[in-house]
């Protein structure tokens, strides 16, 4: 679990010694077949649980589309002046993909430089207290639009700050950031259930609240993003989704187009082979970690500034969402397409299966435990590629064709 | 110093003794101002940092930089809280500081890390990286209480948990030895699903209701022969520490005992430390590398799985939904720092275990004063993971081929 030099022998050449490395190589291998693979399989394990409890999974998986909004493309496609329950469906699905494609690129750069980023919870959470702090208790003396831009840039710096500390302690000393950014987001946890919690600083100084651990309304001071689509009363789909697209097209070119795209992933690939290279291993392992960290503390800001506008601490404290980033990050194949799709999927299958589900047709309740189980399927088949393309293989080999049995998985 | 007496002088004054002796007067700045002792100036705690400092100091210029830096930081955070503990009121003081409550509190939180951390050490001495622990002590949490409320009995609880922990370790062998999948993100995959499939099972077998009160909870072992041991401060404070201890407690102590004699003692300790060190040289000598892994890693999911059945079945009598909260991460770092060695591991267990109870301690005695302190004082066992986790990492030594999955040739 160190990085420390050790014994080890050293890697054969070109051979890929991260986790990312491995996955780029068999991703070039099997191409876009292991992910829609890799779903496939966890929705047809996450029926059979359905089955075993009882319930129709043809008809809940229904009742889990119709909840997320799905059918407004088949109802009211291109129509966004229809204000029925598939438009409000939808839009709260896109509110999630919203935050899940920032969360889940927060994981996707650290990967992308060999790094497991399973901190995005924390660094989300720490991006969720700087923003509130920003947006509902700094004076109005700023003008709105550049209270909330300062309030988005503080709160996506809270989360490259608290990611940066992994990222320090995995270049000096070599602690894996597995278990440090675990330990960072338990830490962030109850500072931020200690921040809105009774007596706590960020605790709201409405009257007649005092008992109550939520925060004060960045909306009531003025502080949020306008809307773009939906009933401004009802959680409307918000500008923010932009920043989030800003924020893939942003991680395509950076990791593909620039010096530092270009270094991270010869460090993730190999970085013994990048320290030869002449590329400083520790910086990159540093500055990917920060930008990861800058990612959760955007998801974090969209969020306060976009619809929730506060936070408590029983919302800090139930969140998941940078959990569903590490799904979104390894379903997506950490490239900037593939998080914005997964998001969308897992937006989807959260809305779906939690607040949009009809209770008549399977109880929500379950339902959100099934999209973590669904979400932890798809972590583990993807980590098991292995598995996919062997099966891929046998398929390939029954199906031989002659063009196809060149390419070797 | 004269010219003769420095050779023997360099003999018994080493720095590294010196800087051992600056951090035990770290240690002591803080401790004289606790019970019994109540040192009520701050005189004395000066005194015990400036020498730890001093020590420290010179430990670094003779060349023990880690010792040296260690006495130096624990004299300052030694003299800040001597500081604090002079401050405060001897009340309070005696409330965090009843040494006996403290230690039998530490013991009851350094158990479920005990059983985890021993299976860590197994499975990862085999040569897999389990970072699934924490997932697989909820299983155990989960099943082991649903299985002492369906069958009147802890014991047959506890055993169901263990086994049902010892399933997802065989899903994470399987994955991770037969199909060669990352073992990073399989036992992140394993983290995640073991969260659903709780968190469902609870919903779909307990519906809104929680466990029912009076579930068979595990005993406590009555050693009240301590009681009567002179003088009887002695006495009172062995029966408070150790005189009413949950027997898991007991067993925890036994299996640490026999894990070390099974793992440094017998062929079976050979040849699973061998395929952890050098698969292909235990492959050659005719030792089954998959079948050692296998049973290194199923072990690593009862064992974690009997510590979180001691939190739900010994500890609260009920479950919450992820109620590990992190525990199995936190054994994960027991076993680094304590250098893959169930005694090392026991040793931090318990600092963990001490940190856990005193936050508890601290928030039951300042609740009242400082609003949020006792929020605040959980933070306590992550802030010394962290620590630990950083400071200790380059000094340990890993299994030489842990996480490197083996083909068979």
């Amino acid at each position: 679990m160190t990085d420390a030099p050790t014994d080890r022998p050293p890697p054969e050449r070109g051979e890929p010694t991260t986790t990312a490395g491995k996955l780029r190589l068999k991703q070039k291998a099997g191409g876009i077949i292991p992910p829609i693979l890799t779903a496939i399989f966890a929705f047809f394990i996450g029926g059979l649980v359905i089955l075993a409890s009882g319930a129709n999974p043809f008809d809940a998986y229904a009742g889990i589309l119709e909840g997320a909004g799905i059918n407004w493309f088949w109802d009211h496609f291109g129509n966004t002046d229809v204000l029925d329950l598939s438009t409000f469906n939808l839009t709260q699905t896109l509110l999630r993909t919203t935050t899940f494609a920032l969360t889940g690129l927060a994981v996707a750069f650290a990967f992308r430089c060999g790094l497991f980023n399973i901190g995005g919870q924390g660094q989300y959470t720490m991006g969720v207290v700087v923003g509130v702090w920003v947006g509902a208790y700094w004076s109005d003396a700023l003008p709105a639009g550049i209270h909330v831009v300062v309030g988005i840039v503080l709160a996506g710096l809270a989360g490259a700050l608290w990611a940066g500390i992994a990222g320090i302690l995995k270049a000096t000393v070599g602690a894996h950031e597995v278990i440090t950014t675990i330990m960072l987001n338990w830490i962030a946890f109850w500072f931020a259930s200690y921040c809105f919690g009774q007596g706590g600083p960020l605790q709201n100084t409405r009257a007649g609240s005092e008992s109550v651990p939520i925060s004060d309304s960045v909306y009531d001071n003025g502080v949020f993003i306008p809307i773009l689509w939906g009933d401004e009363g009802l959680q409307a789909l918000h500008y923010g989704i932009f920043l989030a697209v800003a924020a893939l097209i942003a991680f395509y070119l950076v990791i593909n187009r620039t010096t530092l795209g270009y270094e991270v992933r010869a460090v993730g690939f190999n970085p013994e082979a990048a320290a030869y290279g002449g590329i400083s291993v520790k910086k990159n392992f540093f500055l990917a970690m920060a930008i990861s960290g800058l990612f959760a503390g955007l998801a974090a800001a969209v969020d306060i500034f976009g619809w929730k506008y506060t936070a408590g601490t029983l919302d800090v404290q139930a969140s998941a969402v940078g959990f569903v980033g590490i799904a979104v990050a390894l379903l997506g194949r950490s490239t900037a397409i593939g998080v914005g799709l997964a998001a969308f999927i897992f937006g989807a299958l959260d809305y779906g299966t939690t607040r949009g589900l009809d209770p008549e047709v399977f109880d929500p309740t379950l339902a959100g435990n099934l999209s973590l189980m669904i979400q932890g399927l798809v972590v583990l088949f993807v980590g098991a590629d292995l598995l996919i393309l062997y099966l891929w293989s046998l398929r390939r080999k029954r199906f031989a064709s002659p063009r196809m049995s060149g390419k070797g998985a | 110093m004269t010219a003769m007496a420095e050779p023997l002088g360099a003999a018994v004054v080493t720095p590294k003794r010196v800087g051992v002796v600056g951090f035990i007067a770290g240690m002591l700045a803080f401790w004289v101002a606790l019970p019994p002792i109540h040192a009520r100036s701050i005189v004395v705690p000066v005194i015990l940092a400036a020498l730890a400092v001093a020590a420290g100091v010179y430990a670094v210029r003779g060349g023990s930089v880690r010792v040296g830096w260690s006495a130096i930081v624990l004299g300052f955070i030694g003299l800040g809280l001597g500081y604090l503990a002079t401050r405060s009121s001897v009340g309070n003081l005696e409330i965090v500081f009843t040494w006996s409550t403290l230690i039998a509190s530490m013991l009851v939180f350094a158990t479920p890390l005990m059983f985890a951390s021993l299976g860590g050490i197994f499975s990862e001495r085999s040569g897999v990286i389990n970072i699934g622990l924490e997932g697989m002590m909820l299983m155990g949490a989960f099943w082991g209480i649903w299985g002492a409320d369906k069958t009147g009995n802890w014991i047959t609880g506890v055993l169901v948990g263990m086994a049902a922990g010892g399933l997802l370790g065989l899903l994470h062998a399987f994955f991770s030895v037969h199909l060669r999948a990352d073992q990073i993100i399989g036992g992140t995959a394993i983290n995640l699903m073991a969260i659903g499939i709780t968190g469902y099972a609870f919903v779909q077998l307990y519906g809104t209701e929680n466990i029912p009160a009076g579930v068979s909870e595990i005993p406590r072992l009555q050693l009240s022969f301590l009681d009567r041991i002179p003088p009887d401060t002695v006495g009172n404070f062995l029966y408070g520490a150790f005189g009413r201890l949950s027997v898991m407690i007991w067993i925890g102590f036994l299996f640490v005992i026999i894990a070390h004699f099974v793992m440094f003692k017998t062929p079976l300790g050979l040849r699973l430390r061998s395929t952890g060190e050098h698969p292909r040289a235990a492959d050659t000598v005719g030792i089954s590398v998959y079948a050692m892994r296998y049973f290194g890693v199923t072990l690593s999911g009862v064992l974690a799985a009997a510590g979180g059945a001691f939190l739900s079945v010994g500890v609260i009598s009920s479950f919450n939904e992820n109620m590990t909260a992190g525990r199995g991460f936190i054994a994960l770092a027991a076993v680094i720092a304590g250098n893959w060695r169930p005694f090392g591991s026991l040793f931090f267990a318990c600092l963990f275990g001490f940190s856990t109870a005193l936050a508890f301690r601290l928030g039951d005695a300042y609740r009242d004063s400082v609003a949020g302190l006792d929020v605040l004082a959980q933070m306590l066992p992550y802030v010394l993971t962290l620590i630990i986790v950083a400071g200790v990492i380059g000094k340990s030594m890993p299994p030489a081929s842990v996480g490197r999955p083996y083909t068979k040739q």
